[in-house]
This record gives structure tokens, C-alpha cells and sequence, in this order.
């Protein structure tokens, strides 16, 4: 995934002129870029500030004050470590040391060859399920940290016949 | 006023469902969809396919005599048994797609029971056939959760059968000095964890004479740990829905607003559907019902600051900024969004809204102790047997929820304590387990009600690791505004780091003090207000672990790492394999002898004690 062609898949016109009249809209525009290409592109950040006149400064100010905003194109397999209070609890650090260990990312990186990312969340409210991790939104619960490198495999698997 | 049209719907849909002749549920909520739920609920339409059998996946008019409803539900809180199915009353734990064929063949075509689906009781090792046999559903109080757990959350006409929006014809008919009345009488207290009157939140809001007025639902559901609001907005959207409706028409609103955390997808797709759906009966939008009330509901989404869920740094986000908190007063009553007068209040508070319309405010206000009324939602999780939602009467203990509804702990059979509140909370230590949970008992110990986070923790666990985690969250989270928060708690996690890396000094619990009620008083919202309130509390009900992490440099837990001492014991054959992994050369033994480890080499990083094949080496 390169930046120029995640950044052109988005119609961004069609997002402004949905939310340009409606008050305080900024952050539903930066959902919608986002969910269209899974971050925030800075092109796209100054085209938003161009067509709105609102300043590229606040924009950022907005951006980097909520976690859930990404700056970075995502990994091609996003792993999320549920860290809340009952994953935390329940083993989520010792997942991510073993994360570590399988695929050489610690929380917080993506991997050089942009094919995995990790990343402690804070919770995704399945707390029953503790300890939780997700991958692409795909939730595995109650995990242990020996489950870990199978279920890497059972996601990575048929990548050979997909590319 | 046009309640027919409602009133038609409902007869209707009673009409149709009568023809049912028996109903599979299949739990649809987050829990049960990630244990494999949805192709459960395949399987059940190709078994049924393939029998050639009737059912139909909703109920209208084209529904044939006899048939088998198969439908989803929100979530029945029984979360680590999924994914639930139920069969008419017969009730089947982690049910698998492979079980389907079975189940058809046995329990819908003859009534017969799969005795291996039955979840078995722990304790006497009977199995449970209904709900009510489970220990866990007996001593709950169930009315938000009771319905989220049946209907079928996308279908509007199965909410308006079970009497859904009757509680709206009810505030159209008695008006907002009605509705107020009624929610004074209810005793109805918010349920985001202040505490505070919903009926005085609604009249304050009403009496400001202003042309534009906002309710706003406050979805962003933040404590790590709880996620009731979470289970209502996906399992029983248009109880919210409902409840916002109402409390728009009561303060005299032209808009609500949900806002929901985007990392809550399904909880946003639901609203969004049953707004939808609204619409197009004629529930929202222009002169609702012939009401002459005119209202419109959208959603905004938040984006992952825990801060948001403070009510002016959620106005602020709203307003499309940095969601930091302003000063109060004003409060948002008379100058909220957009400087209008806004009330705002938490989903589960919403929810409870159409309940106490439909059977009053006195009906009610007979649940609960003192001024804590009705019921609470918590979710119930960490080191105990039945982790899940649980709805119970307020002025129930903590001991009937831990040991009769949970099952008592997950190992050994005492509880170290039980924390609620989530970051801006406090523990509870065993002495007080017969204390019964009001939002003033619950003060009064330093913990709080807050959203219904309750989180049980076993002798394993470390309260100084445990304050440290809350704080360490609090710090990550604040928005930086105010300097008490800022540097405050900065300082306050730095003296715990220390502590739990072995550093502490015997004035560090002091100083913890000191800042902690700086903090309390000075911050600018309730982040900074409480987020020193597990330190506090973990230092009051478990002083001697602090103790013991400072004068000993010790965890008994083994959970601060650096505190940790490894010793070799008898068992150690003189392999050499933990001398050879050990990065500090702190190991020392001839071959075939005992080894020993230089405690002030060791760095604690564990590799010896992975690497003994022969278990010869213990944490202490």
C-alpha cells in the first residue's frame, strides 16, 4: 500500500461537502478519511484545510490529541493487545512479550516490511473474554501466550495463494 | 395524539408471534460473535434447510403457522460460557456449529434435553437446564438486561411488541412536568458513577428559556474493565433510543446527540439502525405522533480519549476540538453545546428511562436501598468463575455478587478485593464484602459507583502493581489542561515506579499523600479529581504491601518483576543450562552440583527460571 494510491482512493470532496455545513464536523471528516484509508494522510489532512479553511495547525491539534486517529498507513495485519483492567490482569503483558518474541514487534510498532503491527489498546469491552486480542478487528479471546504463534499462523495462512 | 399507529404495530406483531410455535436465540453480542456465534446462527438456517423445516429469521406477516423463529439477541451477560443458545426455556452453554444438527434433532423436533450443552453448576456439579437454574441469572435483578438478552436488536417491531415505546406515549400523555414527577419518584440517580438526580438534571435544563436546546446520550464508555453501555447501545438500542427521546421531550430539545466511541462499531451500526427505523415511523423527525414535539437524533463519534467522558471535554469534542474540560460553572444546564442549555446523560441511565415510564416511578423506587434506587449494571470480570454482565438491586453486598453470582474466586476460595470504579476508583477489601453497594457506602470507603466496572482479584495480584496500572492510565489520559493533573500525576506514577522497581523510600507514601490531595483539589475535572483514588485506596486498605515493597524491597505477588528473588532449590541436578542462559553471569556450580545465584548480580530477568527443565528454581 503506498501513500499515493490510499490517499486517491478517498472521494474527499463528497466527505466535505456532507459535513461542511454542519457545526464542529472536523472529527466526523477525519473518520471518514480514516475509515476510507485506514489513517490520516498528510496530503489529504492539507486538502481537508484548503476546502474548509479551517488551519492545518488545528487540524493536527485534533489529530494527535485522540489515539484512535493514525498517521501512519496501518500494517497489512493490525494485532491490538486489549490491555484493560481485566486483560491486564489476566496475562495481556506476558501476551505482548511473547508477540515480541514470535514476530520481533514490540507494542506501538509496525514491523519494517509494514506486514504487522501491534498495539495496546486500552479495552474493546470484552471484558468476559479476558485476556483479548484482536487482528483486524477479528477478536480471539481468552489467550494464552503459547496460543499466540498458532494463531499468527491461522492468520498469515494462505498469504501465498492472496499475493 | 396518534398512539394507534404504535399500538396497531405491537397487536400486530403479538399476532404474528403467536403463530411461532417455538424460538431458538442465538446470543449475538461481542463475547458470544468472537466464540464463533454467528456460524452458529448459520448453521441453525442450513440444519433447518435441510430438514426441509419452517422458521423464519423475523417475524412479519409472511411468518407460516408453526414455524421456528431463529433470531440473535444482544447480550445475555453470561459472557465466558459462549457462544448461548437457547431452545424455548432449555438453555445451551459454548455451543459449537457441529452441536446444531443434534440440538435440532433432539430438543426442537422432541423436546428432549443434549445433556453435554447443559452448563454445569461448579459448585454441586448439577446440570442447569433454564436460566433460572444457574446460580449465576438466580440472584440477579434483570430488567435493562433482561431484554437485551431476548429481542432481536435490529427489529424494530419486536421492541414496539414487547412494549417498546409505550414509555414515550406515556410522557406524550402525562408532559414534561409529568415526566419529571415521575422520575423524581423513581429515585433514578445517573449511572456514568457521580451519582447525581436525573429528574434535577432534566428540570435544570427545562427552565432556561432558549430557542435551541441539546440532549446528549454520553456513549463514550472509557474505564477499561466495563462495558455494560457497550451491551446496552448493541443489544437494546431502542430502549436508548427511547430514553433519549423522552428526555429530549421533557427538557424541551430540538436535537440529542449519541456520542459513541469509534471503537465500538457494531454499538454505532445499531443506533444508527434504529434511528433509521425511527424515521421512518414517525418516532423522530417532525410532530412525532401528532405530538407537535419535533426532534432529530444523530450520532457523533468519539475518538479514543478517555477524558471525553467528562461532560464538557465531551461537549468540546463534539464542537469538532482537542475534548479538554472547562471549568464549572457554567454547567452545561444553562451553557452547554454550543453554549445552549444541554443535558447529558449515560447510556444505562437512558435505558432505564422507558422502564420506569411504563411502570412508574413508585415501581421503581422498591428496588434499591436508601437513595440508591432500582438497579445497577456491572461488569463482572477479572479472577472469578463467571465473568460477564450482571444486573443486580442496589444495596446488595459485594460478597452475594463475587460468591453467589460469580461463583466464588477462580483459584483458592478467597478474594483479596474487588475494585470499581475503573481509574478514578478505589478497592474494596474483604472486611467490607457485607457492606451494601450505594453510591454513598461505596464514598465513603474511597471507592466509587462509577460506570460498573467490578473487577474481583485474587491474592495474586499486587495492589501497589494495581494502583500503578490505574495511574499509569490517568496519566496516559490527560488531556494536559490544568498542571495538578499534568505534573501531578506524572510525579505520583514516577514515586511508584520506583517503589515497584525497589527504589522506594520510607517518606515516598507520604509524598503520595501530599500530591494526591493536591490533585483532588486543584485539578480542573473529575480525571485529575480521582485519578489519585486507587493510590489512596490501596494505601489504605493495604499499607503493608507498600510497606513491604519499600523496607523489604519485596513482592510476595511476584508481579513487580524487579522485586522478584529467584533461588535454586534441591531439586537442581547441576545441568548448568540456567549458568549459560543467565545474561549477568550471576550464576555459579560445578557440574552435577547444586547452583547458586549471586542476588546482587541477578538482574531478574527470569531466563534462568524459563529455562530449568527441572523446576529447581522458585520465585519468591
Amino acid at each position: 500500500m503506498s501513500n499515493e494510491t490510499t490517499a486517491s482512493k478517498v472521494d474527499l470532496t463528497a466527505i466535505i461537502n456532507k459535513w461542511k455545513n454542519v457545526e464542529g464536523s472536523l472529527v466526523m471528516m477525519l473518520h471518514s478519511v480514516q475509515d476510507a484509508c485506514g489513517y490520516v494522510p498528510r496530503e489529504t489532512a492539507m486538502e481537508i484545510s484548503k476546502q474548509t479553511s479551517i488551519p492545518l495547525a488545528k487540524i493536527y491539534e485534533v489529530l494527535t490529541f485522540y489515539h484512535f486517529f493514525k498517521l501512519t498507513p496501518p500494517a497489512k495485519y493490525q494485532i491490538s493487545v486489549c490491555t484493560g483492567t481485566a486483560c491486564y490482569l489476566k496475562g495481556a503483558p506476558q501476551l505482548l512479550a511473547e508477540l515480541e518474541k514470535v514476530i520481533n514487534v514490540k507494542a506501538g510498532q509496525t514491523s519494517e516490511d509494514g506486514k504487522f503491527s501491534v498495539q495496546a489498546l486500552r479495552c474493546i469491552g470484552c471484558c468476559g473474554l479476558a485476556p483479548v486480542i484482536s487482528i483486524n478487528g477479528k477478536i480471539h479471546g481468552q489467550v494464552k501466550p503459547a496460543d499466540i504463534k498458532g494463531i499468527i499462523e491461522e492468520t498469515t495462512k494462505g498469504e501465498a495463494t492472496h499475493e | 395524539m396518534n398512539s394507534n399507529k404504535i399500538n396497531k404495530i405491537k397487536e400486530n406483531f403479538k399476532k404474528q408471534y403467536a403463530k411461532i410455535k417455538n424460538r431458538v436465540v442465538i446470543c449475538g453480542g461481542t463475547g458470544c460473535i468472537a466464540g464463533g456465534s454467528q456460524q452458529v446462527y448459520e448453521a441453525f438456517q442450513e440444519e433447518y434447510k435441510k430438514r426441509g423445516l419452517d422458521y423464519c429469521l423475523e417475524i412479519t406477516d409472511g411468518c407460516r403457522e408453526n414455524s421456528t423463529y431463529i433470531s440473535k439477541s444482544g447480550c445475555q451477560g453470561f459472557c465466558a460460557q459462549g457462544p448461548l443458545v437457547s431452545v424455548g426455556e432449555i438453555f445451551y452453554t459454548k455451543v459449537k456449529p457441529a452441536d446444531v444438527p443434534e440440538i435440532v434433532e433432539k430438543t426442537v423436533l422432541k423436546g428432549e434435553v443434549v445433556e453435554r450443552l447443559l452448563y454445569v453448576n461448579p459448585v454441586n456439579g448439577e446440570h442447569c437446564k433454564t436460566h433460572e437454574d444457574i446460580p449465576f441469572y438466580k440472584k440477579q435483578h434483570r430488567i435493562l438486561l433482561a431484554d437485551c438478552g431476548k429481542i432481536n436488536p435490529e427489529d424494530i417491531n419486536e421492541y414496539i411488541g414487547h412494549n417498546g415505546y409505550q414509555g414515550l406515549l406515556k410522557a406524550f400523555e402525562i408532559g414534561p412536568e409529568g415526566v419529571i414527577e415521575e422520575m423524581k419518584k423513581s429515585g433514578l440517580r445517573g449511572r456514568g458513577g457521580a451519582g447525581f438526580p436525573t429528574w434535577l438534571k432534566w428540570d435544570l435544563t427545562r427552565k432556561p428559556k432558549s430557542k435551541e436546546k441539546f440532549m446528549i446520550c454520553n456513549g463514550d464508555e472509557g474505564d477499561p474493565g466495563a462495558y455494560m453501555d457497550r451491551s446496552l447501545l448493541e443489544g437494546n438500542p431502542h430502549s436508548v433510543v427511547e430514553g433519549m427521546i423522552i428526555a429530549g421531550y421533557t427538557i424541551g430539545a430540538s436535537k440529542g446527540l449519541f456520542y459513541i466511541r469509534a471503537e465500538y462499531p457494531l454499538a454505532i451500526k445499531r443506533i444508527q439502525k434504529a434511528i433509521d427505523d425511527c424515521y421512518k415511523m414517525g418516532l423522530l423527525g417532525k410532530n412525532i405522533l401528532g405530538s407537535k414535539f419535533n426532534y432529530d437524533l444523530e450520532i457523533r463519534y468519539g475518538a479514543g480519549a478517555f477524558v471525553c467522558g467528562e461532560e464538557t471535554a465531551l461537549i468540546t469534542s463534539i464542537e469538532g476540538n482537542r475534548g479538554t474540560p472547562r471549568p464549572k460553572p457554567p454547567f452545561p444546564a444553562t451553557c452547554g453545546l454550543w453554549g445552549k442549555p444541554t443535558a447529558i446523560n449515560n447510556v444505562e441511565t437512558l435505558a432505564n428511562i422507558p422502564y420506569i415510564m411504563v411502570k412508574g416511578g413508585d415501581w421503581y423506587s422498591q428496588m434499591g436501598v436508601g437513595k440508591s434506587k432500582g438497579t445497577k449494571v456491572f461488569a463482572m470480570t477479572g479472577k472469578v468463575k463467571n465473568t460477564g454482565l450482571v444486573e443486580v438491586p442496589m444495596g446488595i453486598t459485594v460478597k452475594e455478587i463475587v460468591y453467589d453470582i460469580g461463583g466464588g474466586p477462580l483459584k483458592g476460595d478467597k478474594a483479596k478485593a474487588v475494585q470499581t470504579g475503573g481509574p478514578s476508583g478505589g478497592v474494596i477489601d474483604p472486611a467490607h464484602f457485607d457492606m451494601p453497594i450505594t453510591y454513598e457506602s461505596l464514598q465513603e470507603i474511597g471507592a466509587i459507583m462509577g460506570s460498573g466496572g467490578f473487577i474481583v482479584m485474587d491474592e495474586t495480584d499486587c495492589m501497589v502493581d494495581i494502583a500503578k496500572f490505574y495511574l499509569d492510565f490517568c496519566v496516559d489520559e490527560s488531556c494536559g489542561k490544568c498542571a495538578p493533573c499534568r505534573i501531578g500525576g506524572y510525579q505520583m506514577l514516577q514515586i511508584l515506579n520506583r517503589i515497584t522497581e525497589g527504589k522506594g523510600k520510607p517518606e515516598d507514601v507520604d509524598k503520595l499523600k501530599d500530591i494526591a490531595h493536591a490533585m483532588q483539589k486543584a485539578s480542573l475535572c473529575a480525571l485529575g479529581q480521582t485519578a489519585p483514588n486507587p493510590v489512596l485506596s490501596t494505601l489504605k486498605f493495604f499499607p503493608e504491601e507498600y510497606a513491604e515493597h519499600i523496607n523489604e524491597k519485596h513482592c510476595k505477588t511476584g508481579k513487580c518483576s524487579k522485586l522478584v528473588r529467584y533461588e535454586i532449590t534441591d531439586k537442581c541436578i547441576g545441568c548448568g543450562m540456567c549458568k549459560r542462559a543467565c545474561p549477568a553471569n550471576a550464576i555459579t556450580g560445578e557440574v552435577k552440583q547444586k547452583h547458586v545465584i549471586n542476588q546482587e548480580k541477578c538482574i531478574k530477568c527470569g531466563l534462568c527460571f524459563n529455562n530449568c527443565k527441572f523446576k529447581a528454581i522458585v520465585k519468591k
